[in-house]
């Protein structure tokens, strides 16, 4: 989500027009139909540098290289594991790709079925063709913790101002938190800690309009 | 169409209809989008006694494997009639009336989703019709599309379903029940409203040319009043969120 730059917000619906090919160039989210550009999707109208995008409000995931996600292992292949990542395809992560000297034909000893990563997307060029990875710092193969799903849109919001919200989650709560671009977050810590991150997240997705949504996570974070 | 009743008189003295409409009047239309919690995209359709139900899940990856197109999506529509929505109990499960419609509005759906965007998915759309008082197929085929909009799968248009039909030797808007019982003619009419594509036309009865003109132009100017309702439906739901993004 752009947060920079003075862009103007509005929300359009498919099929809406959103201007001439003559003044515009059309951007993710759009479509051109004789000369005119059309919103594709739900969202929110951006436009900046004559280039009109649109920024869904809803859908799946969308893979973006440098991406940070929890994914979870559901296919093991000889020489690539197949990993959900909430995205439309399953990603894949290649022998090559984790830190640890695989054989080929010896990927389950080292990720299996239902195992959780913290892998960051290598490329997304084409949708159904996505690559991740784990051979980078703080990536890894995460062990015990509670996995929470959300909404993609919503993790912008989850992490917060220059990471505001995510901080005042782990001081309160004394737990370790990881939040995956793809909307799934991982959480471990006291049971009691786990708890609160997860009734504070669902205030966040349900209240993730209004205003003050800060000051009521913390309160909610103090309060107990 | 079944045999009329003898004393049944479907449009009055003052040209007023069965339930009190003009000949060019639509039933109430009501439309809330995204109900449900579990599904990608879902909309509740109250269309004069009509309730539908549709929901979508998707885009996702095709399974079994073999059955994935590798330059489009593929669309599967499911019509159902709950075993309740009718007066006599219906058996419940698909049978050819409701085979039929899936395919047709499952197709008219299909024409307006950018499915080459989206190669080797799946996009699953559930009608479920939990009350039937005729123009279900035009109600849960404009309910589907809601229901479309909400998931965020890529469109170019929205589109929207109604019916004209032929009743007492006058061309009418949107018929209900008995009109559909007892009228001599029943068309269904979806548009995608942006440039007047017609993606599904289906009539059942009789209809001279002139009349078949009038009632196509009838059904056209029913679709772009609901078309209004269907828009306004979404931005009541999303309106909030763009309150957050000014924040």
């Amino acid at each position: 989500m752009q947060r920079k730059g003075k862009v103007t917000r509005e929300l359009v619906l498919p099929s809406q027009l959103l201007g001439d090919t003559k003044k515009y160039k059309a951007g993710v989210g759009t479509f051109v139909e004789d000369g005119k550009i059309y919103a594709e999707r739900l969202g929110i109208l951006n436009i900046k540098d004559n280039v009109i995008t649109v920024t869904p409000l809803r859908g799946k995931y969308e893979p973006k290289a440098g991406d940070v996600v929890v994914g979870i292992v559901i296919e093991v292949g000889a020489a690539v594991w197949m990993v959900d990542i909430n995205a439309i395809y399953p990603a894949f992560l290649h022998i090559n790709e984790v830190p640890w000297f695989v054989e080929v034909g010896n990927t389950s000893k080292f990720l299996n079925y239902g195992d959780v990563i913290l892998a960051k997307v290598k490329s997304a060029g084409e949708p159904d063709k996505v690559q991740i990875t784990l051979k980078d710092r703080g990536l890894h193969k995460i062990n015990g913790g509670t996995l929470i799903e959300t909404e993609p849109t919503k993790v912008p919001r989850i992490i917060g101002k220059n990471a505001s919200m995510i901080t005042a989650l782990k001081r309160y709560t004394n737990c370790r938190i990881f939040v995956g671009r793809n909307g799934r977050i991982w959480a471990d810590g006291t049971p009691e800690g786990i708890q609160k991150i997860e009734r504070a997240i669902r205030l966040i997705e349900r209240e993730a309009h209004t205003y003050g949504l800060t000051e009521r996570v913390l309160a909610l974070l103090k309060g107990e | 169409m079944s045999k009329k009743p003898e004393d049944l008189k479907l449009i009055d003295e003052n040209g007023r209809r069965i339930d009190g409409r003009k000949p060019d009047e639509l039933r109430p239309v009501k439309i809330k989008a995204g109900p449900l919690y579990r599904a990608d995209g879902s909309c509740y359709i109250e269309w004069g006694n009509n309730k539908i139900l549709a929901a979508v899940y998707g885009p996702k990856e095709t399974l079994p494997r073999h059955e994935q197109h590798p330059l489009k999506a593929i669309v599967n529509a499911r019509y159902n009639m709950a075993s309740f929505s009718v007066e006599e109990r219906k058996r419940p499960g698909p049978d050819r009336r409701s085979i039929e419609i899936s395919k047709v509005v499952g197709e008219a759906l299909e024409h307006i989703i950018l499915v080459e965007k989206l190669p080797r998915a799946t996009i699953d759309i559930n009608i479920e019709v939990l009350d039937a008082d005729a123009g279900t197929r035009c109600a849960g085929l404009t309910a589907a599309a809601v229901a479309l909009a909400d998931a965020g799968i890529p469109m170019r248009d929205i589109p929207v379903a109604c019916s004209a039909g032929k009743v007492d030797g006058q061309v009418v808007l949107d018929l209900c029940k008995e009109e559909d019982n007892y009228g001599e003619a029943d068309m269904p009419v979806a548009i995608a409203p942006r440039k007047k594509e017609i993606l599904l036309l289906q009539m059942d009865g009789h209809l001279t040319p002139q009349e078949f003109d009038e009632a196509l132009e009838l059904a056209i100017k029913g679709c772009e009043i609901v078309s209004k309702l269907q828009k306004e439906a979404l931005l009541e739901k999303y309106i909030k969120e763009v309150g957050r993004e000014n924040e």
